[in-house]
């Protein structure tokens, strides 16, 4: 899935299929519970995990930019629910390990994949438990399917589980085992079931059979309502201020010295509304962690350390660019637009822009360097995908010029004396760029390609805008002229990107939902996008991959800008804090995460 | 009479401070909206008469400044060469009060850059931008000011001077418009406008908004001064032998409002300015690049900058020498028209 960076998701398409590598289970082995919780059979299959032997205790306090709208993984499509459900209450069966960006086990101990890659067996851990003490089997597996997979519960995640164009099809075997056939091979494999909560059947079957099961699990629930397979499930919710979670003691998960995980007792979700707020909050000690920071609080906070660090994880997988509306004119389309989108159209009109922007400037001024340049979609955090034969061209204002001139544009002497770009007809290159008043950062970027298409004697006007008219703007209206926008991956595979890539896909921003391919490089990027979903191996995957790569270098639909570092930073008394560039940055391990010193942090 | 005078030496300093940031395409040694790349949020610069040796030097000098390595904010002088600063240079082309090209500036140092207040985000330089922007701030207090006053004496005289329904439903008007909440209409008056509205546009827009919003206060005031002007007797006698309406208005009774206008024009013009800075502060202003003091100020929204770089306050701090004297203005204004009319009171004989 994709999400517009930092605000709401877009929903997505139905997602394609195909084979994917195959990761055996990692070793994993049963042993007693040591005696916690009581009630607890000894014959848990618990999942060991490497890492720093932490204490147990202490209150975890981290910040969230806006109170979560829900706790129902079925409606959840807001940011913070996303991080709090997923981060926190629940588990998948499969899961993306956020630091080695690889998949591996989760609920389900192991899997195997049929020859024809369309069969996935998954054989669930033994004992476990939902966070309310009632037992996990197959059954719950399959209520979880049928409810994500029902239309009229208008779940997030259907679209996800839709393979082919046919809905994942999931059979009993055992009460461990379970079987999902896929309609066609799916190329991300088995990380489609990253992110898939699964529910507790004997709770939300009554709501279900009853049709409110969208309006169960509010933010208002009561916490013995409520259960969850994640490190912590709900104590207590106080409106406007914060969510109180505390350690599920029935977690599946230990320490090489057998521990239960989580150790920290509670962990609290602040509700921060405003960045500033949140580096105060982090200042004063307030809040034990932070994430999704700017450059400039991540250097103030930086300048003064005390008690606290600051780590910059390196490039993070969004990506920033600025498109024109490549749509078809319309009837309904101004003259004056019309006008315009034919210079949008030129490939050379959107190389010389791209040969013009000075993307050192951009990563250096917007994120004062830590972040990268960019000429592609895929960033240097994803090595796995990047295609390195991607050329990077420095700025040449000389280039511009000439891919103009090719094109078919010449130079006038504007009003102020400066020569002034003018199309066939004479006319003056000017147009307005969109981008989101709620982020300062692309504005900013905005501000420095308009200094820059000065240069080349175009005037481009920027237009912050409210984010949720700008995407109105994009999506259904299409009356705009270019806009720099930022998307982000939840995940280093390109299938979930397969919405912004195929001409249908809804977040195909330069010109969304076509009934058919409206150019034929873009045509040649659907074929291709389909072809790595069925490809068996990670190499051919890769060469499909790399050629869409090349033909965004080449066609320049979207003009790639600059990726901003994962800044971050902990409490010098947190342990095992190792920041991710995968969502969510700072709680991906939460379950580890413990207090070094759990005496000061009582105090507070 | 010394106390009469009092608002002319008022009036002198300000037609100083309005006269250089018309001409501020020559006052400011760049041009506003040229960036520096390499020099972003740059402290304000030093400048020196004495060098490193203890030598003095009767030109002005200045140390050039680099960016310390690996660093993204963190200047150093180097003080191995000092540039010295010059005078009546050529530089950016400007056109002067809006129509004079030219392209000659008080200061500068080519190839090198000075940057007397520093650098923005952007690397512009904070001091020409100081200077332009105050031509967007001052013009829109003016002209808004003047609209003001013209619909406020209008409408204030109309309500005053013919009174009953008519004053009943103007004022009323006046009392609905004081008590709209502006900003909030303003921000969705916003949607409606085309996308992309050029600075001129938008600089009207200003305009247009502060004069439809400013007018009820003065016209409250005009039309208690006209209400008891008309009662004077002198206007009624002028009426008993015959006068029009608009011979009363235009000989009795609005010279009587003279006072209370300019007064209110001195009071309204910071007000205004004001205003803009509000306006550009929350976006609604004119656009980037042009600068104005309210868009200057709109970096000081983040936490980052404030704590980091004390001369982006320094637009902030512009527009207090405007606000004393335009206030000074004010009270002398007030001053002077309550001795003129104990003169007039007294020397008229009337006792």
């Amino acid at each position: 899935m994709v999400r517009m960076a930092r605000m709401a998701r877009v929903s997505t398409f139905g997602r394609l299929l195909g084979c994917g590598l195959l990761l055996a289970g990692a070793g994993i082995f049963s042993r007693p519970a040591n005696g916690f919780p009581p009630q607890a059979s000894s014959s848990v299959e618990l999942l060991t995990l490497p890492g720093e032997i932490g204490k147990r205790g202490g209150r975890l306090v981290v910040s969230l930019r806006a109170e979560p709208k829900t706790l129902n993984p079925l409606t959840a499509a807001d940011a913070p629910s996303r991080e709090v459900i997923l981060g926190a209450m629940q588990a998948d069966l499969i899961h993306i390990n956020r630091a080695t960006q690889l998949t591996e086990p989760a609920l389900a101990k192991s899997w195997k994949v049929s020859a024809d890659g369309l069969q996935y067996t998954l054989t669930l851990r033994e004992g476990l438990r939902f966070s309310d003490g009632q037992p996990l089997d197959a059954d719950d597996v399959l209520f979880t399917l049928r409810v994500y997979l029902d239309e009229s519960v208008h779940a997030t995640q259907r679209d996800q589980l839709i393979v082919g164009g046919k809905p994942l099809a999931v059979r009993k075997v055992d009460a461990q085992t379970v079987v999902f056939q896929l309609a066609k091979t799916y190329g991300a494999g088995e990380r489609l079931f990253d992110g898939l909560a699964i529910l507790p059947r004997h709770l939300l079957e009554k709501p279900y059979a009853e049709g409110k099961l969208s309006q169960a699990w509010t933010l208002a629930t009561p916490a013995n309502q409520w259960a969850g397979l994640g490190p912590f499930r709900l104590k207590e919710y106080v409106a406007g201020q914060k969510l109180v979670l505390e350690r599920n003691p029935y977690y599946w998960k230990e320490d090489t010295k057998g521990n239960r995980l989580p150790y920290v007792d509670e962990l609290v979700f602040l509700f921060v509304p405003n960045a500033d707020a949140q580096v105060l909050q982090f200042q004063s000690g307030e809040t034990d962690l932070i994430s999704r920071l700017g450059a400039e609080n991540f250097s103030v906070l930086s300048r003064q350390q005390r008690g606290y660090t600051m780590s910059d994880a390196g490039p993070g997988l969004e990506y920033n660019f600025l498109f024109f509306n490549l749509n078809e004119p319309g009837e309904k389309t101004s003259p004056d637009l019309a006008r315009k989108m034919k210079w949008f159209r030129e490939v050379r009109f959107r190389q010389a822009i791209s040969a013009a922007i000075d993307r050192d400037a951009i990563v250096r001024l917007v994120y004062q360097g830590r972040g990268a340049a960019l000429w592609g979609p895929v960033t240097p955090g994803n090595h796995r995908w990047a295609n390195s034969s991607i050329p990077h061209p420095a700025r040449s204002l000389e280039k511009a010029r000439a891919l103009l001139k090719e094109g078919g544009f010449t130079w006038a002497s504007g009003p102020n004396g400066e020569p002034e770009l003018v199309d066939s007809d004479a006319k003056a290159v000017e147009f307005s760029i969109l981008s989101s008043s709620s982020n300062a950062d692309r504005t900013k970027m905005a501000t420095l390609i308009q200094d820059d298409l000065k240069q080349l004697g175009m005037r481009a006007q920027v237009v912050p805008m409210e984010f949720r008219s700008l995407i109105d703007r994009i999506t259904q209206t299409k009356e705009y002229d270019a806009c720099v926008l930022g998307l982000v991956s939840f995940d280093a595979d390109p299938t979930p990107d397969l919405n912004v890539w195929l001409s249908r896909g809804g977040t195909h921003l330069w010109n969304p939902s076509q009934s058919h391919p409206g150019t034929a490089w873009e045509a040649e990027i659907d074929s291709l996008m389909q072809q790595q979903l069925a490809a068996p191996s990670y190499e051919q995957r890769k060469r499909a991959f790399d050629r869409v790569q090349q033909i965004l270098a080449e066609n320049q639909p979207m003009i790639f800008l600059a990726s901003p570092d994962i800044l971050v930073g902990a409490k010098n008394s947190v342990g095992n804090f190792h920041p991710a560039v995968l969502e969510p940055y700072v709680l991906w391990n939460v379950e580890q995460l413990y207090f070094k010193n759990t005496a000061e942090n009582a105090r507070r | 009479m010394s106390q009469r005078r009092g608002w002319k030496r008022w009036l002198l300093a300000l037609a100083t401070l309005h006269g250089i940031v018309a001409c501020a395409g020559f006052f400011a040694p760049y041009d506003p909206a040229e960036q520096d790349r390499e020099r972003p949020y740059l402290p304000p610069m030093k400048i020196y008469l004495v060098d490193a040796q203890g030598q003095f030097h009767f030109r002005p000098f200045f140390y050039a400044v680099q960016l310390r390595n690996g660093s993204f904010d963190q200047f150093e002088e180097s003080s191995d060469q000092a540039i010295p600063l010059r005078f009546f240079v050529t530089g950016a082309r400007y056109r002067l009060l809006g129509f004079v090209p030219s392209h000659v500036h008080l200061f500068g140092a080519q190839p090198n850059r000075i940057y007397l207040l520093g650098t923005d985000a952007y690397g512009r330089d904070q001091f020409s931008r100081i200077l332009y922007g105050g031509q967007i701030s001052l013009l829109a207090g003016v002209l808004g000011t003047g609209l003001t006053l013209f619909f406020g004496v209008l409408i204030g005289a109309t309500a005053g001077y013919y009174g009953g329904w008519r004053d009943g439903v103007l004022m009323r008007a006046a009392e609905l418009f004081v008590a709209l909440p502006w900003l909030y209409l303003l921000f969705a008056l916003r949607a409606f406008l085309p996308l992309a509205v050029s600075p001129v546009q938008a600089f009207f827009l200003i305009i247009l908004v502060i004069g439809a919003v400013g007018w009820a206060r003065p016209a409250r005031l005009v039309r208690g001064v006209v209400l008891s002007a008309r009662e004077r007797d002198f206007v009624r006698a002028a009426r008993g032998f015959g006068a029009t309406d608009g011979y009363l208005l235009r000989r009795h009774v609005l010279p009587e409002t003279s006072s209370v206008i300019l007064t209110q024009a001195a009071i309204l013009v910071p007000q205004f300015v004001l205003a803009e800075m509000t306006l550009s502060f929350l976006g609604l202003g004119v656009p980037e690049p042009v600068p104005s003091w309210g868009n200057l100020l709109v970096s000081l929204q983040q936490y980052s900058v404030l704590v980091s770089y004390w001369w982006m306050y320094v637009p902030a701090l512009v527009i207090v020498p405007f606000f004393l004297v335009y206030l000074g203005l004010a009270s002398a204004l007030q001053q002077d028209a309550s001795a003129a009319k104990i003169e007039r009171t007294t020397g008229g004989g009337r006792w």
